[in-house]
């Protein structure tokens, strides 16, 4: 093949097939993605561990079974142990009996199958099923500096930004062939000037912002381009606490799933910003002032893609991407003592709380497990937009606090405080 | 009839109809209907002709896009995005060719790589092909696509 990019004399004999056909097709995949981009050669993944985007055995993704197949039986697996994002399905969140039918019998057929692939290729363990695979609970947290090979657009903007980690916004199937070989094609944000920003957000907000909106607004004015944002450090300090780096998981999400952001840097906070300050930002940079009015603004052009748009919630998702062991104690917390606050002892709209299952293992060690439970509130490891990503639940009005999962299905968004009014009150 | 010079991320020849997106095309969103209940007769023939299901589509939501030329300034959306482009071209469903008025984004030079690569149909892909392609084509008109990027609308 012809290409542009200059290969090591290892890549190359690769390319040209001595570690077999199907390992030269990987490479051959990776060299082209790479071009496509001026990449001027392939530089090592080194970080522990991988993370892929595609945890879900759906019936119709045969192609893409077919393609692990060839991999298997052509010896191309993953070089690292991988983490995975979370599973589509699970018995504890409700489901009524057509959907129990349409996930287990049509959706999600082949899930079983898909995850014996999976081990197969290099999954860590059974219970690395998350998007928030960098948690420590987790463990597959990446050092500063390292490069991954990983797609989840929540990870990779969490793990540029906050852990100053180096990843591109991959593709799916990508990703993993990048594991396979154990290069990726260096450009965009493996490199110093793709890391640069060109635009900057002044945020000048008389209370903290919403994380879900502030990243959402963010998000839509810079697309795929790299924030620099003054003003943040104001509300959360110059620390990454566990606290801190809920709140930038949150945001990060937003301004991936609403934009298409791989890197943000926040003055002050996040560690290239605290090494670098302003030299990160290009010259140029464009400017976008965030106040209240322009997030109020932002959250009243969400449209409601309920057919009943005044009918109670059917059903209450948070936790996309996966709530933190902060998080989950918080939430916990906040709803019993509104529950208690409001004369009830469960929640009035059927609720799950999704966490990692390590996430999960930990908190159940703690007095608030018995609480949540209380509570009515059911805890899952499952991905709720693939729990939403079909027909029968476009018809189903389901609240969230994720702009992530507003955006890919008609899900309604409320800010946390107004989600935890939504469950903790009574009939109207 | 108008010439535009582009670059061609998998090189190739086709001819086919024009169906326009002068928004980012989100192609998990797109999609989905049509790869997951498109082998369902009981849902109708909305999903088997590949319509574009993503309602925050004006251009496209409920268009044919099988076989067209799909031009597009990029692609938005899930990281899945490659994956489900690779999955529409070996299941016979993807458009004809994909031109891009802008460079292409990493999602869909992905999903262009990943066909070309793995799947006996390569799809013709061509990018950088600048806003005023985008503001000349319509739906409908005659896109010839030629191996050296080269596309003509009449």
């Amino acid at each position: 093949m012809d290409y542009k990019m200059t290969l090591t004399d290892e890549q190359k004999a690769i390319l040209d097939g001595v570690k077999g056909e199907t390992m030269a097709k990987v490479m051959k995949t990776l060299v082209m993605y790479g071009d496509a981009f001026g990449a001027e050669k392939m530089v090592p993944v080194t970080s522990t561990k991988g993370h892929l985007v595609t945890s879900f055995g759906l019936k119709v993704m045969a192609p893409v079974y077919d393609l692990m197949d060839q991999l298997i039986e052509g010896g191309a697996v993953s070089g690292q142990k991988f983490s995975v994002d979370p599973k589509p399905l699970d018995p504890n969140v409700p489901a009524g009996f057509l959907e129990n039918f349409v996930f287990n019998k049509f959706m999600y057929s082949m899930q079983n199958s898909y995850d014996a692939q999976l081990s197969k290729l290099g999954l860590a363990d059974t219970d690395a099923y998350t998007c928030t695979c960098y948690m420590d609970e987790v463990g597959n947290k990446p050092k500063k500096g390292d490069i991954l090979s990983w797609a989840e657009s929540s990870a990779v903007v969490y793990a540029n930004s906050v852990l100053g980690a180096k990843c591109n916004r991959n593709s799916g199937i990508i990703e993993l062939f990048g594991s396979i070989v154990g290069y990726v094609p260096y450009f965009g944000l493996l490199t110093d000037e793709g890391r640069k920003a060109t635009w900057i957000i002044e945020v000048k907000t008389e209370s903290k912002p919403e994380a879900q909106i502030l990243g959402s607004a963010i998000g839509m004015k810079v697309m795929e381009d790299v924030p620099y944002i003054k003003g943040l450090d104001k509300w959360l300090g110059t620390e990454l606490t566990d606290d801190v780096c809920s709140y930038l998981k949150d945001f990060g999400a937003a301004t991936a799933s609403n934009g298409a952001v791989g890197l943000y840097h926040i003055e002050n906070l996040t560690p290239e910003a605290v090494e670098q300050g302003e030299n990160l930002v290009a010259p140029g940079a464009k400017v976008y002032v965030i106040d209240d009015a322009e997030l109020k603004r932002v959250k009243d052009s969400y449209p409601v893609m309920w057919k009943d748009k005044n009918g109670a919630p059917a059903l209450c998702f948070v936790g996309c991407p996966h709530l933190s062991l902060a998080q989950l104690n918080e939430w916990t917390e906040n709803v019993a003592a509104a529950l208690k606050k409001n004369g009830l002892k469960k929640v009035t709209v059927p609720t799950v709380f999704t966490a990692a299952p390590g996430v999960i293992e930990e908190f159940n060690k703690t007095p608030n497990a018995g609480v949540l439970k209380g509570t009515g509130v059911v805890l899952s490891y499952i991905c709720p937009l693939m729990y939403m990503n079909n027909p029968l639940c476009k018809k189903k009005r389901v609240i969230t606090n994720s702009n992530k999962l507003r955006t890919y299905t008609t899900s309604r968004y409320y800010t946390s405080d107004e989600i935890l009014e939504e469950i903790t009150r009574g009939a109207k | 009839m108008k010439q535009f010079k582009g670059r061609p991320v998998v090189a190739g020849s086709c001819t086919a109809e024009a169906l326009v997106s002068h928004g980012g095309f989100n192609t998990l969103a797109s999609f989905q209907g049509a790869l997951q209940f498109g082998n369902f007769p009981i849902l109708g023939n909305k999903y088997k002709q590949t319509e574009c299901d993503d309602q925050n589509n004006s251009d496209l939501f409920g268009k044919p896009m099988l076989n067209k030329a799909l031009c597009l300034p990029q692609t938005i959306g899930s990281t899945t995005g490659g994956m489900v482009l690779y999955c529409a071209n070996a299941m016979k469903k993807a458009p004809a060719c994909m031109l891009f008025s802008e460079h292409i984004d990493s999602l869909a030079a992905a999903g262009a790589v990943l066909s070309a690569v793995w799947t006996d149909k390569p799809m013709v892909t061509v990018d950088c092909l600048g806003d005023e392609f985008l503001d000349y084509v319509k739906d409908g008109m005659k896109i010839t696509v030629a191996e050296d990027g080269t596309v003509t609308v009449e």
